[in-house]
């Protein structure tokens, strides 16, 4: 007897036992493979660990940790940057309230190095320091559940990033004038707090700057579409260093004397020109795969020509390009190891010095290139992570 | 026979072409077109595929630039002046043969775009407005939908109510049930006789005959960038005077 058509169920998933057995026992071969895999998986671990716990000498890490983390930035100055970070808290919480799982990926990922911070034993982390480290994730989930609680909107949430951006800047450079707040020279700057800061400008600066040479290379308007992709070409022509060189060399030697232009400004300009000429040909990619029905329903229901680039294409482009933009910012984020190149004090030029520094530190490049690796990789990860997110958010990929 | 095969002339006149010429590169794919169409009038164009039905009726909105001769659009004349081409647009509505609605907005959104961005609407006034034309034709239950989730005739549909949310004078159709399974062509073409019915001024590209036995006033027969025959749908059908007409619709009538 056959069932009805209406009482047949959907095929449920295999249980555990039953999965292994066809897809990892399936054959004498693909048995075979499994546990060779499983083999080669428990001794890299192993030994990794036991490299990380027990092997590695951690001190150039443990006691240089906050030269590696701002470098120079006065010691009694700190709380500057502590309130930087609260501040970020701030708003991530009630981002992620608002926006969405993506910004959760950032929450999560720094909170968890805060704790990190706060338990691990490195020197000079003073007591208050790890209690204030172990404060921010509190104060990421307040405003996520304050921003819940209350139905906070978008609009002001973005007007305070933007003046937050500005106030941390003033927080960190601080004010000319009076005893609150004394200038600290960007030179001073270093380590990951620059790496940070060169990887975000370059980010929010090169990503319109992209999508603006995109537009107007496909421009109708001959000197536009001539100047950018001229500018396109030059700059895709030429590697990242040589530009960095470029900028932070020869560019001064045109400008005035008293022109003073900080080399973290000359290289985060070189890198957002680098980067913003990437992004152009990622975005281009987004704006030929519009149909150009697209633009003639637009164009037909009146839009101009700018409502229908701002409403119809560069969303539907943007949306396109999502995984290739982000690959392009953790490119950017990771390049900006390159400007150690031209005397900025990033992370990995702070680990050099700090190997150079001290004699019997030599034999344990191992240890700090690990630690720059893995911070690196941190980072990264969660831009992978947030861009699958996004991805999901709007459904891409799901038609 | 009928006085509606000749050039209307008078006060009612919407649309006047004379001589439109256009070229692609060295094709000359319109020959020199005249047509007139008063308010309220439904005309029907129909010919091979290449006759440059799509393309002439393109021009009056402007997505193809015609290069010789003259098309006014209630008392504009299309010209290369931006103003003008934004006010005959806003005027116009056009129906497309792939719906190209606006994938990465709603349903409501698409419809409602237009009105909030070009006439300044308030999106509540330009919202509630959708929504009514959307029960007009017949989906209001998918406003707050993607339109790939809508079946191909309901978008079709809902592309008639984005060009109905500018109050146009004028509606284009560009074969607008060729891209869609025979089931859902007859909801699309029942909200197009009912816009007919209610006098608005239509030209349709079609192969629906039925269709433009039932509302069309007048038909124009294209053929390799010409006007051949031009009649009543009686005169058409039932007394062809050119003998490329009669061979196209003993074509596509014969099955």
């Amino acid at each position: 007897m056959t069932a009805r058509p209406d009482e047949i169920q959907p095929p449920q998933p295999p249980p555990l036992l039953q999965w292994m057995r066809e897809n990892l026992f399936s054959t004498w071969y693909n048995a075979v493979l499994t546990l060779a895999s499983l083999a080669v998986i428990y001794l890299t671990v192993t030994a990794l660990a036991r490299w990380v716990v027990f092997t590695a000498d951690w001190r150039p890490v443990t006691q240089n940790f906050l030269l590696f983390m701002v470098g120079q930035y006065p010691r009694d100055q700190l709380w500057r940057i502590g309130a930087s970070i609260a501040i970020l808290s701030l708003l991530l919480g009630s981002s992620w309230a608002i926006w969405g799982a993506t910004l959760r990926t950032f929450g999560i990922t720094l909170a968890s190095m805060y704790v990190l911070v706060a338990i691990l034993p490195f020197k000079s982390v003073t007591p208050a320091m790890r209690v204030f480290m172990l404060a921010n994730p509190a104060l990421i989930y307040l405003t996520y559940w304050l921003a819940k609680r209350f139905h906070w909107s978008s609009r002001p949430l973005l007007i305070g990033w933007i003046i937050s951006a500005v106030m941390v800047w003033f927080l960190l450079r601080g004010l000319g004038v009076g005893g609150f707040l004394p200038p600290v020279p960007i030179g001073n700057w270093g380590g990951l707090l620059v790496t940070v800061l060169l990887a975000v400008a370059g980010i929010l600066l090169s990503f319109p700057i992209g999508v603006l040479l995109a537009l107007a290379r496909r421009s109708s308007l001959p000197v536009l579409s001539v100047f950018s992709t001229i500018f396109i070409e030059l700059i895709r022509g030429v590697p990242l260093i040589s530009i960095l060189f470029l900028f932070s060399l020869i560019v001064p030697l045109f400008l005035p004397p008293d022109v003073r232009f900080d080399r973290l400004l000359r290289a985060l300009v070189a890198m957002t020109v680098f980067s913003a000429a990437y992004m152009a040909e990622n975005v281009r990619g987004g704006l030929q795969s519009i149909p150009s029905g697209q633009i003639q329903a637009a164009r037909a229901v009146g839009l101009s020509n700018f409502h229908t680039t701002m409403l119809i294409v560069l969303p539907q482009a943007l949306r396109k390009v999502i995984p290739v933009i982000v690959g392009q910012f953790i490119t950017l984020f990771k390049d900006t190891t390159l400007a150690s190149g031209v005397a900025v004090l990033e992370i990995l030029s702070i680990a050099r010095s700090v190997l150079q520094g001290t004699p019997e530190y030599l034999r344990l490049q191992a240890e700090v290139y690990v630690f720059i690796a893995a911070i690196f990789w941190i980072f990264s990860y969660s831009m992978s992570v947030a861009s699958r997110r996004i991805e999901t958010q709007l459904g891409v990929g799901q038609r | 026979m009928s006085d509606s095969t000749t050039p209307a002339s008078g006060d009612g006149l919407i649309i006047q072409c004379r001589g439109v010429h256009k070229w692609f590169g060295s094709f000359h794919a319109l020959r020199g077109i005249d047509m007139d169409v008063e308010k309220g009038e439904v005309v029907v164009i129909f010919g091979p595929s290449g006759s440059g039905k799509s393309t002439f009726i393109r021009t009056i909105n402007r997505l193809e630039e015609h290069q010789q001769g003259q098309i006014v659009v209630d008392g504009i004349e299309l010209t290369h002046d931006v103003r003008n081409i934004a006010a005959i647009r806003s005027e116009i509505g056009m129906v497309f043969q792939q719906f190209n609605l606006f994938p990465h907005l709603t349903v409501l959104q698409n419809v409602s775009l237009a009105p909030i961005w070009v006439r300044k609407w308030p999106k509540d006034k330009a919202e509630s407005v959708a929504r009514e034309l959307l029960e007009r034709v017949g989906i209001p239950e998918q406003a707050d939908k993607f339109p790939g989730q809508l079946s191909g005739g309901q978008q079709q549909r809902v592309a008639i109510a984005r060009a109905l949310a500018m109050q146009p004078k004028i509606m284009l159709f560009d074969e607008p049930t060729s891209a869609l399974d025979p089931e859902m062509i007859k909801e699309v073409l029942d909200v197009m006789i009912s816009l007919a019915e209610s006098g608005m001024t239509m030209l349709v590209v079609t192969h629906e005959m039925g269709f433009a036995r039932a509302v069309a006033d007048r038909m124009y027969f294209f053929d390799e960038g010409l006007v051949v025959e031009t009649g009543t749908p009686d005169d058409i059908f039932h007394n062809p005077q050119q003998d490329r007409t009669k061979l196209f619709l003993s074509q596509i009538l014969s099955h």
